[in-house]
């Protein structure tokens, strides 16, 4: 929270930059909180690691210095804007089951299956692996496709010039 | 670019120990936190790292954009063609259970594949997309 009120506030690019590594990293510390481990292993990984790596990459592309544009609506459109869509969604959460709620309708789907039959039908200790890898097989085939074609993507746009 | 020796040396201590906890984690993904898509990451780093020190054309000339394009590549046919063993095997596509004699020993050999296939496809992609960015000189 602190740190997001300061990534607000900050005018250096590079601390904003530094700020958002923090945030991913305390985010991550929050997930491990929640016993979310391969969550928080994969955020403290791409968000506080490789999403850095690559904004500073920007920055340093981008020499000149940030350009401070006043928006043509002053401030109050953007602040009211704000306002509005963070209360719909902290409205939205009053709906949502208490935290480790049994009865929440996350948990009375295919997740007891998961729980009782995987290490039968699949074999791993880890539940995490054995719903990505073959109960959701599929999705995962999707997600990789994304990372594929981001990444040709980024090479198509960026790597265009170098003769590799 | 400036050398500074103390960092040079501390991660050509750290980087082979960041590469080998990459693969611990894509190994180890059945029996504790991490998998494919961790591990991928976190080799990348490794990379990135060396790329960071040491300078992108020496990173480059040991592991040129040609090949990170052909794992880009790589990772996801590995996957896809697990799924379509499963098929010419007897079963639906991606379905394990249809990779060797024993179920619970097809979805090993399933999962541990299409694990590895998600490694590769994400390192590269990561490495890739950081040589694309710090291959380009500024405006």
């Amino acid at each position: 929270m602190v740190t997001a009120l300061a990534l607000v506030r900050v005018a250096s690019l590079f601390a904003a930059v530094m700020l958002t590594g923090i945030y991913s990293l305390l985010t991550a510390a929050l997930f491990v909180l929640l016993d979310a481990v391969d969550v928080a292993f994969t955020e403290a990984a791409v968000g506080a690691g490789i999403t850095t790596v690559l904004m500073l990459g920007t920055l340093a592309l981008l020499r000149a210095g940030p350009e401070v544009c006043e928006s043509p609506h002053g401030r109050v459109l953007p602040l009211a804007s704000v306002l509005l869509t963070g209360a719909a969604i902290v409205y939205a959460t009053f709906d949502m089951p208490r935290l480790g709620d049994p009865q929440a309708p996350a948990h009375r789907h295919v997740a007891p299956r998961y729980i009782e039959q995987s290490a039968a039908e699949v074999g791993p200790p880890n539940i995490v692996t054995s719903v990505l890898a073959s109960y959701r097989g599929y999705d995962t085939l999707g997600e990789v496709a994304v990372i594929f074609t981001a990444g040709i993507g980024v090479m198509l746009l960026l790597g265009g010039r170098r003769k590799g | 670019m400036r050398r500074n020796p103390v960092v040079g040396e501390f991660s050509d201590l750290l980087i082979p120990a960041i590469v080998l906890f990459g693969l611990y984690v894509q190994f180890h993904g059945d029996f504790g936190p991490g998998g494919g898509f961790q591990a991928g990451v976190i080799v990348a780093a490794g990379v990135i790292l060396h790329a960071l020190v040491h300078g992108l054309d020496r990173t480059q000339s040991r592991l040129p954009p040609r090949l990170i394009r052909v794992l880009v590549a790589l990772g996801l046919l590995l996957y896809a063609g697990v799924g379509f063993v499963a098929l010419l095997g007897g079963g639906n596509f991606l379905d394990y259970d249809a990779l060797a004699a024993d179920p619970l020993a097809g979805q090993h050999l399933g999962i541990y594949l299409i694990e590895l296939g998600v490694g590769i496809t994400v390192a590269a992609v990561m490495i890739a997309v950081f040589y694309a960015f710090a291959g380009r000189r500024g405006p």
